[in-house]
């Protein structure tokens, strides 16, 4: 499968992990150079590391701050965030 | 409280704000100081769905003012008494707890949150995505004492992810460095575009090949974008992609 097909597989897929079901409108025909950039789904682990999302089942007891502390030191990130608060218990 | 909290790692930071503000969906359990007909418990959960005003807990990070937040749904999966279990979705920002509580008022009996599970945060579900801290710190192991780190990588998505439930605008690759020096977005810099989206609308700005460059506000209505040949449909609001991956192709004005 050549770059531009596949790049367009992978943005149906988002919009299926969503339930996203709009269609989408041909403005100029797709065509991109595989010279530049990558697929999201060829990212190296460190190139996860800055452009990465865990979808994580928070652990009841620490508050979410902790749990991003401790993900951020394990991993040994420069910056993590968490996309809403949920109480520790 | 457990469930469904999704970690941004570094640039990936920047799109949190547009997770935070989406959708949640949560599992709880009630738990009524007293007994009530099934019936009675059903209206009043009818009466807490849609716009409810609520005003945040004593222990909560936010202003304790009154609030309107909606309530999309509550659907009551169990009576055992004196739990009930509970699905409820809603806007982001509202608090369940609370949200039990009033419910137990309203019913005249009290009630408190027993226990209470997320099981959505905007596009990230209770799913095969889902990931433990446990899974987390094993794939952690594999990657740094048996040089194995195709667990580890499996664990962390791509940021796409975390935007997906946006609309979407799929641009050329001849645009995408000058959006990076935060420029709008053109109407001929753009390949596909999701139907139906409207002015004022958040929308994410991907490359063919799927990669974030940046999210905007949708300055045009997908209508006026196939209508127009020029002009700026997207204003750029967060750029995510670094510079440099794309050709600069835009022309520069010759200075003095």
């Amino acid at each position: 499968m050549d770059i531009t097909k596949e790049g367009i597989s992978f943005i149906q897929k988002l919009d299926k992990f969503a339930g996203i079901e709009r269609r989408f409108i041909v403005v100029k025909e797709p065509s991109t150079d595989e010279r530049y950039g990558k697929l999201p789904t060829q990212r190296s682990l460190s190139e996860l590391k800055r452009f990465g999302i865990i979808n994580l089942d928070k652990p009841p007891g620490p508050t979410s701050h902790e749990v991003v502390a401790w993900i951020k030191k394990l991993l040994g990130l420069r910056k993590a965030g968490h996309g809403g608060t949920l109480e520790p218990l | 409280m457990s469930g469904v909290l999704p970690v941004a790692l570094e640039d990936a930071t920047k799109i949190i704000g547009y997770l935070m503000l989406s959708d949640k969906e949560y599992v709880a359990v009630m738990q009524l100081h007293r007994e009530v007909p099934r019936e009675r418990l059903l209206e009043v959960i009818r009466e807490f769905t849609g716009r409810i005003y609520q005003r945040p807990p004593v222990r909560s990070s936010v202003k304790r003012s009154l609030r309107i937040k909606r309530v999309y749904e509550i659907k009551l999966l169990e009576i055992k008494y004196p739990f009930v279990l509970l699905r409820i979705r809603c806007e982001h920002g509202t608090y369940v707890r609370k949200l039990i509580h009033d419910m137990g008022e309203v019913l005249g009996v009290g009630a408190h949150m027993r226990e209470l599970r997320r099981v959505r945060t905007g596009p990230f579900k209770d799913d095969e995505t889902l990931v433990t801290m446990h899974e987390l710190s094993e794939a952690l192991y594999m990657a740094r004492e048996l040089n194995d780190e195709s667990r580890l990588r499996s664990l962390i998505l791509p940021m796409e992810y975390g935007i997906s439930h946006l609309p979407k605008v799929v641009i050329n690759d001849g645009a995408v460095e000058a959006l990076t020096h935060g420029a709008d977005l053109a109407v001929p810099g753009i390949s596909l575009i999701h139907e139906g989206i409207r002015k004022g609308d958040t929308v994410a700005i991907l490359t063919i090949k799927g990669e974030l460059v940046a999210v905007g506000e949708a300055v045009m209505s997908t209508e006026e974008v196939i209508q127009a040949k020029k002009g700026i449909a997207v204003k750029t609001k967060r750029v995510i992609m670094p510079r440099g991956i794309y050709p600069r192709l835009w022309k520069r004005k010759k200075s003095k």
